[in-house]
């Protein structure tokens, strides 16, 4: 008897709808407004390559020691060098990166010894031909730019 | 499928997918019709093939690690585990306590986010597309652990061979508490919208049911096997990673039809939960990183290791020949196993339920096909 009420009064669907009566309450709006909101990004994310310089003499901390070209798993990364005539030092010369083959798997940052190769929290990185994604080094040395937009 | 004897009056042939939303993903099916009832089904897969067993013979142990990843995506933490604990049982090494501590963590959040994830899309497939929104909403809290754990969302790449590359963060176990409590009560909140819905039991009770016989003889393994009644569970029966550590119960059915496979991942979801509070409330001390050289160079040999996906079990047997590259890596997806059943649930039944049946399965492309 009981149970023919509940099937005539449709409680388990009522119970149903409740749950989403409660969760109608303003407060539980869980949607972020993304180019207008920038989401909160964690420190560790790993985006965009930067390849750091040191920021008072504007040189870069890379020693193109080779070791992030050798752990990539897709070799994307190419790095070449000059030995300097003076110091008898490798300096680098070129380093391209190239972002649409990159998984962003984070092996390369981890085998760099002295963190010039970085993994940074942008995240856009479309562009609008395939060469866009290639950043060599002055790209990765400025370090990506992320847009704002204004409404 | 017989094909010459097929095309009688009374039968259709039907493709479903591979652009079919509710295949979750690229799967085709083709299902012999006779009016709405389904005389028999076969899976046509491949779509999604990208040769990863292959791609690990021409790479060194640590440069596949990332690759696995994208086999499960909707799980890449435990595919990433299965795979370092072949590779450290090639290398007789043995990660050390704290590391086991966040593995245990970390993947049985992974457990949850895949079983969320499923919950979602079987919900919508069916048609109660409320629960999806939901499902989501807690998702998201834990990706934001993994985020802030390792840096990536979905292709984590969070353990390396021998340990962990990341110390945990800080904060990060106040964030998985928070996390846990906030949960349990979402749990009843989706029971609550789905258990006792009478268009939700119309449409799961007695709906491809497989027996514990079938499932056997199928190599079905996970929530599958054990919502027809099997207590088995490789974190208990073969306990890796110190999962003997943790007190947690298998959840068994007997019935074995989409209903019960539905309750028993509710329930695993909440057991996940238990371990995960046992697990954050004594992460021991110590190193991360088992003593492992630079370069990988496992002794002549093989190895096989086989953990408790979410998806059932999920094995890798790596060929070593003493170099540094795998002479052979092969996985045993589970849902490649599983997925096998579809025709002995779907026979008989209506072609509506089909769509049931696959969410039931819980179905990941990446990994069917590799
Ligand atoms: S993140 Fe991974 S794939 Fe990308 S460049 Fe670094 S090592 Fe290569
Ligand atoms: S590993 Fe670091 S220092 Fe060496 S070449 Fe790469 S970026 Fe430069």
């Amino acid at each position: 008897m009981r149970k023919l009420l509940r099937t005539i009064f449709l409680v388990d669907l009522i119970q149903g709808l409740w749950v989403t009566f409660r969760n109608q309450h303003p407060k539980n709006i869980y949607t972020e407004q993304y180019p207008a909101q920038r989401p909160r990004i964690a420190e560790r994310f790993r985006g965009a390559p930067r390849l750091n310089i040191n920021p008072e003499t504007g040189e870069t901390l890379c020693i193109a020691c080779d070791l992030c070209a050798l752990a990539c798993p897709e070799n994307l990364i190419v790095v070449s060098s000059e030995r300097n005539k003076q110091t008898r030092r490798k300096e680098l010369t070129t380093f391209t990166y190239d972002t649409s083959r990159c998984m962003f798997c984070g092996l390369c940052e981890d085998a760099c010894p002295v963190d010039a190769l970085e993994l940074t929290q942008d995240f856009e990185l479309a562009s609008y031909t395939r060469e866009g994604a290639i950043w060599d080094r002055q790209m990765l040395e400025e370090g990506p730019k992320p847009t704002w937009y204004r409404y | 499928m017989p094909e010459a004897t097929f095309l009688d009056a009374n039968e259709l042939i039907l493709n479903m997918g591979p652009q079919h939303p509710s295949t979750h993903g690229v799967l085709r099916v083709i299902l012999k019709l006779d009016g709405e009832k389904i005389l028999g089904t076969e899976c046509v897969i491949g779509y999604l093939h990208r040769g990863v067993e292959k791609i690990g013979e021409n790479r060194t142990y640590a440069m596949f690690a990332p690759y696995v990843d994208r086999m499960d995506y909707v799980a890449a933490v435990s595919n990433g585990l299965g795979y370092c604990l072949a590779v450290e049982k090639l290398l007789n090494v043995e990660a050390p306590p704290r590391a086991q501590a966040v593995r245990v963590i970390l993947t049985e959040l992974n457990r949850i986010a895949s079983h969320l994830l499923w919950l979602g899309t079987h919900a919508l497939d069916i048609g109660a597309i409320t629960p999806l929104f939901y499902v989501m909403r807690e998702r998201e809290e834990i990706l934001n652990i993994f985020e802030a754990y390792c840096g990536a969302r979905l292709t984590t790449h969070a353990f390396r061979i021998g340990g962990l590359q990341y110390e945990v963060y800080e904060g990060m176990e106040k964030q998985v508490k928070a996390f846990c409590k906030m949960f349990l009560p979402r749990v009843d909140e989706y029971e609550e919208l789905l258990t006792e819905n009478r268009i939700w039991k119309d449409r799961l009770v007695g709906v491809g049911v497989l027996t514990a016989e079938q499932c056997k003889q199928y190599g079905v393994t996970g929530p599958m096997l054990r919502a027809a009644g099997v207590k088995w569970d490789i974190r208990k029966a073969q306990p890796y990673s110190g999962y003997e550590k943790y007190d947690f119960e298998i959840p068994t059915r007997t019935n074995g039809d989409t209903y019960d496979r539905y309750i028993v991942r509710i329930q695993e979801m909440r057991q996940s939960v238990r371990m995960i509070e046992q697990a954050v409330d004594d992460i021991p001390e110590g190193p991360i990183m088992a003593k492992v050289g630079k370069v990988i160079k496992p002794p002549v040999g093989e190895a096989y290791v086989s953990i408790e996906a979410p998806k059932g079990e999920l094995g890798y047997f790596i060929v070593s020949d003493g170099s540094t590259q795998p002479y052979r890596v092969r996985v045993r997806p589970p849902s490649f196993v599983n997925l096998q059943a579809l025709d002995t649930m779907a026979r008989g039944g209506l072609v509506a339920d089909i769509v049931a049946i696959i969410g039931t399965i819980d179905i990941v492309l990446g990994e069917i096909d590799r």
